[in-house]
């Protein structure tokens, strides 16, 4: 049974933004309810506009509604006082398309893109009228899967779910859909529907899995408790990437990226040793400049948007980037639309890039060294040197930019307050070089990031920064980065604790989501919502230790948690590179020479060229 | 050169259920880009941010459904009318439908300073019986002031709502209630909402819902913008 409108008049006038709970966007498809068999609701764990920038997402609801037999529909997670007025109110979740309850489909599949959104899922599963555990959701409840980079280590996530989709999405997710079809046919119960999902490639069912710890908390073992069920759960990888999606939804409230986007290549090959979208997104996979163009020009006529973005871990590196940008910028300056590059690489030749899209808006250029120091950039393997930084600075400064914005991290492994001070050094040589340019005018805005190690990279061993000195550190750059043209900003310290502990946590931190949740988390990214209290009872209520899961070294021989999730690099490479960035050695881009990161031989790379 | 080709068209349109609740500005955003799908020949604005050449009459506010604003819209080169509404009619999202469109003399005054007053229809969810909501109507209508006070950038500004009500009457019933005409002042002279009439007639607290049915202006621009 629809919600219908005369209900949601009730609330919707209550509400800030209530556009964002009533679907009807330019290209939302809304399909024949009764003749689908299959109907999957995509559900994004955050806000509309946070959730509508989401290509994923997009990704997948183009191409199972491309299938005559099935539908897909979306759902965001409400705003608080939506939530309150839908509780209030006794209004279920329900879906932006037709507006069914979400316990109505047969498949609620979640993306999870990263560690502060759990508890917002738990949230929505409840709003749903599901039970959050999935143990108490027996066959003629949805099922709940999740897929996304937060499910490379879904593990603190295993009691909620019932099946993840390791890797990318595109063919898996009809696999799946495929399952479920079959499974309501011949009317299987859940444990049937479990052990057939568990034998399609790259899914992993958290339930048919059994962990057994040692005495100290280490895990000890993971081990199938079926057949079906693989030791190892390899991730699943497109080896060319399907025409994108032209069709793509246009939302009336403003999404935080308010623009078409195009995917011009996935996988990155710069291996910086802290970034887990390079680690789990490999192999590179480019889209020629043919199929791009194409791709704009449909997605231009087919949405209307004034914008379009290239999307890439790093577009600069495409290696038709410059044709690109040159050919759209010449076919599109009457009517107007404009193009742009969210990855910018610290060189002269992005800011020659930047010219040529930006045009005269120069609205101001991003780079991100994310280390103030040589010494600590070889450690993340971030080959970029000073010089590098300083003509890029000088080539932008020069180029007619005022304001440019540095990213950096801070709680690097082997970092010391001389790398904290090199950065306050750094950005007093940039903005040198913007003075002699614009004068008082020049603008460095430096953004500061805790460093949080993820799973599936070579820092997955290693601790999260400890407060104190997480405390000297921002103290240090805050005496020293101020004053005219300078602005410093950084994120919420007490986040990072909460997202490293999650990040590389076990099945038991499930329990740990599950009462803070019922303490009133959510939101845990927003920080009006966020408040780490709450988790802080939640973890001594459990008997488990925040701290013991982010900022414990860990061994090599230690079976880590998502040690079953195969991504495809292999453990040796990660520990190799890991003792490598200990000993400031850097490993070289893997586009002009493979390093051997395992994939040739588990996903079939073929490597350089 | 390029100026003397230059059209202004006036489209009416319609604003539906679906999508009621969409703020003004984003439905100047979903106006651009279903004219660009329709691959209109818009003017636009110089600058770095390069904006077509559109005009709304008025703001039409968050859950008000409508039957007759109007946006002007600037092309480069002249179209039919007829050729703009068939192809508008499938760019357009759910919930947006053309009434009509006609060519304007590119020289008139900008649409927003022109409204005057606007009318609408305004159902009330009420279980009370008409003669007392005749009576409310006509004790509004019979009062020399109706002295108000509204939030004004942060202050608070009293304001006499009287003037403003240019007319009102009750309408048919509905199977929840009553339907009320309204004729209110908008723009430079003073704006009132249906929100503060129904307040006026201690209808504060009952479920409502309106549709603008027509926007007005003066007399002599009055030949242009008649729909509705
Ligand atoms: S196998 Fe070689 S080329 Fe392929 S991603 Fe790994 S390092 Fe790069």
């Amino acid at each position: 049974m629809q919600i219908s409108h005369y209900l949601l008049d009730r609330i919707l006038p209550t509400v800030t933004m209530p556009a964002r709970y009533t679907g009807g966007e330019w290209n939302s498809i809304v399909k024949d309810w009764d003749a689908a068999q299959v109907r999957l609701v995509l559900a994004y764990p955050d806000v509309y506009q946070v959730g509508m920038s989401n290509l994923g997402l997009m990704i997948l609801y183009d191409i199972v509604n491309r299938r005559p037999d099935c539908l897909a529909e979306r759902v965001y997670a409400p705003w608080v006082d939506m939530e309150a007025a839908m509780r209030q109110a006794g209004i279920p979740l329900y879906s932006l398309e037709s507006r069914h309850p979400l316990r109505e489909f047969d498949v609620l599949g979640f993306t999870l893109p990263y560690e502060l959104n759990f508890s917002n899922v738990l949230n929505m599963l409840d709003l749903a009228g599901l039970p959050v555990l999935a143990a108490e959701r027996g066959a003629d409840w949805p099922l709940v899967i999740g897929g996304g980079v937060g499910a490379v280590n879904a593990e603190p996530l295993a009691d909620f779910f019932d099946a993840f989709a390791i890797g990318d999405g595109e063919e898996v997710i009809l696999e799946i859909l495929n399952a479920c079809a079959r499974a309501k046919e011949s009317r299987a119960g859940k444990l049937e529907l479990l052990r057939a999902l568990a034998g399609i490639p790259g899914v992993y069912v958290p339930s048919l899995y059994q962990v057994t710890y040692h005495d100290d908390g280490t895990v000890a073992a993971i081990t199938p408790t079926t057949p079906e069920a693989r030791p190892r759960i390899l991730r699943r990888v497109m080896s060319q990437l399907l025409p994108p999606p032209v069709d793509l939804i246009v939302p009336y409230v403003q999404a935080v990226h308010d623009r078409g986007m195009v995917e011009i290549a996935r996988g990155c090959t710069a291996g910086c040793r802290f970034c887990q979208a390079g680690m789990v997104y490999r192999p590179l996979r480019e889209r020629s400049l043919p199929e791009v163009l194409a791709a704009v020009e449909a997605i231009g006529r087919c949405t209307g948007y004034e914008e379009i973005a290239l999307v890439s871990l790093s577009s600069a590196s495409h290696p038709q980037i410059e044709e690109m940008v040159r050919e759209l910028i010449a076919r599109y300056s009457h009517p107007p639309l404009a193009v742009s590059l969210p990855s910018l690489r610290i060189d002269t030749f992005s800011v020659r890039l930047a010219e040529l899209f930006q045009g005269r808006r120069k609205t101001g250029l991003t780079f991100a060294p994310e280390a103030g120091s040589q010494r600590l950039r070889d450690v993340i393997n971030k080959r970029v040197t000073e010089a590098d930084l300083l003509a890029t600075a000088e080539a932008a400064f020069a180029g007619g930019w005022q304001r440019i914005k540095l990213y950096f991290m801070i709680g690097l492994p082997t970092e010391t307050l001389d790398d904290v001070a090199a950065i306050v050094e750094l950005v007093q040589e940039v903005r040198a070089v913007g003075r002699r340019y614009h004068g008082r005018r020049a603008q460095v805005n430096v953004s500061v990031a805790t460093f949080i190690p993820k799973p599936h990279t070579p820092f997955q061993w290693s601790p999260l920064v400890g407060e104190d000195d997480l405390a000297t550190r921002l103290a240090l750059l805050r005496r020293g980065v101020k004053g005219r043209g300078v602005q410093l900003s950084w994120h919420a310290p007490q986040t990072s604790l909460l997202e490293a502990a999650l990040a590389r946590g076990d099945r038991r931190l499930g329990r740990v989501i599950h009462r803070a949740w019922q303490l009133g988390a959510r939101f845990d990214a927003w920080p009006e919502h966020f408040g780490w209290e709450v988790w802080q009872r939640a973890f001594a209520a459990e008997g488990l230790d925040a701290d013991w899961y982010a900022r414990r070294e860990r061994s090599f021989a230690e079976v880590l948690p998502w040690d079953h999730i195969e991504n495809g690099v292999s453990k040796a490479f990660l520990w190799d590179e890991y003792r490598r960035a200990l000993h400031g050695e850097t490993t070289p881009d893997c586009r002009e020479m493979c390093v051997g990161c395992g994939l040739a031989e588990t996903l079939g790379c073929e490597g350089a060229g | 050169m390029m100026q003397m080709n230059r059209q202004r068209l006036r489209i009416t349109f319609a604003r539906g259920e679906t999508i009621k609740y969409i703020s003004h500005l984003d439905l100047a955003r979903a106006w651009e880009r279903a004219l660009r799908r329709a691959g209109m020949p818009l003017a636009y604005s110089q600058g770095f941010n390069p904006r077509p050449k559109m005009a709304f009459a008025a703001a039409l506010p968050v859950g008000y459904i409508a039957t007759a604003e109007i946006v002007d819209v600037l092309l480069e080169e002249p179209l039919a009318p007829l050729d703009m509404a068939r192809r508008l009619a499938v760019t357009l999202p759910p919930g947006l439908r053309v009434v009509s469109i006609k060519k304007v003399d590119s020289r008139l005054p900008a649409l927003q300073s022109q409204v005057r007053a606007a009318e609408y229809r305004v159902s009330v969810v009420w279980e009370g019986d008409r003669a007392d909501l005749e009576a409310r109507v006509a004790a509004l209508l019979a009062a020399p002031t109706l002295p108000r006070e509204r939030m004004h950038k942060g202050r608070r500004r009293s304001y006499d709502l009287r003037p403003l009500v240019e007319g009102l009457r009750l309408e048919d019933e509905t199977a929840e209630g009553y339907c009320l005409w309204m004729r209110l002042r908008h723009g430079t002279g003073g704006t009132a909402r249906p929100e503060d009439v129904l307040d006026a007639l201690g209808l504060a607290d009952v479920l409502f819902s309106v549709e603008r049915i027509a926007l007005r202006f003066p007399v002599k621009s009055n030949e242009n913008v008649t729909e509705g």
